[in-house]
């Protein structure tokens, strides 16, 4: 009997040889044993800092020299091209999806709410951070003026950039939507957002990896599931490349 | 009484699954952002204190390709193996004096003159442990691996995770930034490489077969003792 659990333990080592890596990694229960994980990494991260809790803030002589740009540096359309040579004075932010009051905000409209100002770290899921200080109107506020209804679990992001011929797309659950440094943010270190870095809207998701905070944004949705929407993993990420939808790690 | 306790063994080649399959999924996440910082940020190469080596796709996981999103999910699946199994390790050898037996050190284990003394014994192939199950300069790495290296990869681990930096933004601050954080869980890695070429190196100069089948089996004190 204990010879059969010591050759099963043998077995159970030698199993965890690459093939078999692989073998796990493309099967159901491997996929499931992933998506558990990060449901723990999720659970976890939101016992022990709440709800609420804020990212670290900086002081104004800790932010980066410059800001890094990734992913899409700018929109290859004509309509953006124009766009940005007249200072996005016709940039539109529909708010829409699960709501009773759906808005049409202009930058002026966002710009007149009140404003929260923010110096955060911001990281990228390769590994480097930069610092930069953000500005703009709490994602609550737009969320309460729209009157988001009961059954909305998620809030997506649609945005005018793509890659690989995909619109670029984001979501994040109530709990984020409502954290007070989410912000749709018209301001990086007190100018005008660069266009590489998402001019002339970005969303600051700040508990979060950098490819949540969405850019060039155009729409803010709220939804009951994910399912319908592109691939239905919940970004663009997500659905071209397996990343996790939760980017708390 | 066996030689190793049954946890100790669990854990042992728990751990070591755990680490290799964090190890090679680590040198794939290593590859998205090959440049290391000290501080809070960093991003551009020009400001790094180290570039580090695309690792090859035969020391990755997942194994010849660089997918960062499957590395992730790999490396964020086992980090719950290992930090679990490193907390259950402890509590456990605290519980049944497995480290006060064991593991403890005393001054004089520390002393120049005790560890030259050893270090002669090892060169000269004697490794007995003069009673006890490991000898000084064992119960000196074992300790320093269980308490300093294996638990900075996981604080270090937890320094990067944005979503859990509001619960403890201090520990980031006492690493130096997230940055530093990410340096030195780097940095450890190549420390835990460094024991396990060596632990390797041991276990196949003193008795391979006796010692991999007491990690499996248990093994015996009392006969050890008799040897």
């Amino acid at each position: 009997m204990t010879d059969i659990k010591r050759r099963s333990l043998l077995a159970g080592l030698a199993a965890l040889g690459t093939g078999a890596c692989a073998k796990i990694a493309n099967s159901d229960t491997g996929q499931s044993l992933f998506d558990t994980a990060e449901d723990w990494h999720r659970m976890a991260q939101r016992t022990l800092a709440g709800r609420q809790r804020l990212a670290p803030e900086f002081a104004p002589e800790d932010r980066s020299p410059d800001f890094r740009g990734n992913g899409s540096l700018t929109v290859d359309t004509p309509e953006y091209r124009a766009q940005l040579a007249n200072g996005f004075a016709d940039w539109r932010l529909a708010v829409g999806g699960l709501v009773e009051a759906p808005l049409s905000l202009s930058m002026a409209d966002l710009r007149a709410l009140p404003q929260r100002t923010q110096i955060t770290r911001h990281d990228c899921v390769e590994g480097w951070s930069a610092i930069g200080e953000w500005t703009g109107p709490q994602l609550s506020n737009l969320l309460d003026q729209a009157r988001v209804r009961p059954e909305a679990n998620f809030i997506v992001f649609r945005c005018a950039d793509t890659l690989y011929g995909r619109d670029y797309y984001e979501s994040i659950d109530m709990i984020d939507a409502y954290h007070p440094q989410t912000i749709i943010a018209h301001l990086l270190n007190g100018e005008t957002i660069p266009e590489k870095n998402g001019a002339p809207l970005r969303m600051r998701i700040e508990r979060q990896l950098g490819y949540k905070h969405a850019k060039y944004l155009t729409g803010i949705e709220a939804v009951a599931s994910l399912d319908d929407i592109g691939d239905g993993k919940g970004g663009f990420w997500e659905d071209v490349g397996n990343y996790q939808w939760y980017a708390g790690m | 009484m066996k030689r190793h306790g049954l946890i100790t063994r669990l854990w042992h080649w728990l751990n070591a699954a755990a680490l290799i399959v964090l190890f090679m999924s680590g040198l794939n996440i290593s590859n998205a952002h090959r440049y290391l910082y000290w501080g809070d940020y960093g991003f551009d190469p020009a400001d790094a204190w180290m570039s580090v080596m695309r690792f090859p796709g035969w020391t990755t996981l997942p194994f010849g390709r660089y997918d960062l999103a499957a590395a992730r999910d790999w490396h964020s699946l086992a980090a719950w193996v290992f930090a679990l199994a490193l907390l259950v390790m402890w509590v456990t050898s605290l519980a049944n004096k497995h480290f006060t037996r064991d593991l403890k050190t005393s001054w004089h284990d520390w002393s120049p003159r005790s560890i030259a003394g050893e270090i002669r014994s090892h060169v000269a192939g004697r490794f007995e442990g003069h009673g006890a199950i490991y000898n000084g300069l064992q119960k000196m790495t074992y300790g320093i691996m269980l308490g300093i290296f294996l638990p900075m990869m996981v604080f270090t681990g937890l320094a990067i995770s944005p979503g859990f930096e509001p619960a403890a933004p201090w520990l980031v601050d006492l690493l130096g930034g997230r940055q530093s954080a990410r340096s030195l869980h780097f940095i450890f890695t190549w420390a835990i490489v460094a024991f396990f070429a060596v632990h390797i190196i041991m276990v196949i100069v003193s008795r391979p077969f006796k010692q991999v089948w007491d990690m499996i089996a248990g093994g015996s004190r009392e006969a050890d003792a008799n040897d």
